[in-house]
């Protein structure tokens, strides 16, 4: 049997569900943001999966335009840390403030 | 040097994986079905387990399990770098990252935390079940232009994606570069302690 493209769309589809379901169920707001690295995740697994399966086109200026799956995965990945820190941060923000990270229960524009 | 080991350990797995299947394609084999399998299960139980438990430090355990499914799968694709790229940066920072925000904004006990909230519970399994019939749907019956590249594999490696970052993508990356200065620096500047910093009268 042969592990074909299909599969790992299937992976990404049902990782991203997963991560969806758990944003908009969760009210701790780390829970809310461990669901959004799942949805990255899903995400770049589409990419790589993509890249891996789409034969090289001729006539690109450059012959490795095949990888840009990949290097849009990577980028994923970088943009995932930069978010992850802001996104934490501003939970810490908010515990100081709010002393909870209910997403429910921070409902006020100001302190 | 990591490339050769790369290649070996490639080249080993790619052997078994011919030896079981008499020479077909690589990604027939048995080794390497078992292997697919055996990490789109650690990639996607761990995510059913994440919709149920109550505890945010179980959780994190279990997002760890996820995300190293994730990079075996990168890997059985055979985008080596992009696979300890995952577990460099998702595992060993982003994980970490998340840990320290448990261990920073819990000061109840920690089961109260993670209970989802009973009103919301139905509206999301109804969503998600919807979008995941609908998106399964999409992916399995359209007809993909699949065709894996042989098994030349041109082009995947960390030397190629390195002359790609520097010749075709490089304003991405040094965008990416400025944007994750700016993230760091604006996060130590929004997660400081407030008092410790008085104005200037």
């Amino acid at each position: 049997m042969e592990i074909g493209l299909t599969h790992f769309l299937v992976i990404s589809v049902v990782l991203f569900t997963f991560g969806t379901a758990m944003i908009v169920t969760r009210r701790n707001a780390v829970m809310v943001l461990m669901g959004l690295e799942l949805l990255l995740n899903a995400a770049g697994i589409n990419f790589v999966a993509f890249s891996r399966f789409t034969p090289a086109v001729s006539g690109h200026t450059n012959p490795l335009n095949h990888l840009s799956g990949d290097i849009t995965a990577l980028f994923v990945i970088v943009l995932a840390a930069a978010e992850a820190a802001v996104a934490l941060a501003i939970v810490l923000n908010i515990y100081n403030t709010f002393n909870t990270i209910d997403v429910d229960e921070v409902d006020a524009l100001r302190e | 040097m990591f490339e050769s080991a790369i290649s070996l350990g490639s080249g080993g797995l790619g052997l078994l994986a011919s030896a079981e299947s008499g020479g077909g394609s690589w990604n027939s084999g048995g080794l390497y079905v078992l292997a697919f399998y055996l990490f789109a299960a650690l990639a996607v139980v761990p995510g059913i387990f994440l919709l149920m438990v109550r505890d945010v430090v179980r959780a994190a355990f279990l997002l760890l399990g996820s995300l190293s499914g994730v990079a075996g799968l990168y890997a059985l694709l055979g985008a080596e770098f992009i696979a300890f790229a995952q577990v460099l940066v998702y595992i060993g920072g982003i994980l970490i990252l998340l840990l320290f925000g448990v261990m920073l904004t819990n000061r109840e006990p920690i089961l109260l935390h993670g209970a989802p909230t009973h009103q919301l519970v139905l509206p999301g399994v109804i969503v998600g079940a919807v979008s995941l019939v609908g998106l399964l749907y999409v992916a399995t019956s359209y007809s993909w232009q699949a065709a894996p590249i042989d098994s030349a594999r041109i082009g995947y490696s960390a030397k190629n994606l390195g002359f790609l970052l520097m010749t075709d993508y490089v304003l991405p990356f040094e965008i990416a570069s400025v944007l994750l200065l700016v993230a760091l620096i604006g996060a130590a500047m929004i997660a400081r302690r407030k008092g410790l910093t008085q104005e200037p009268e």
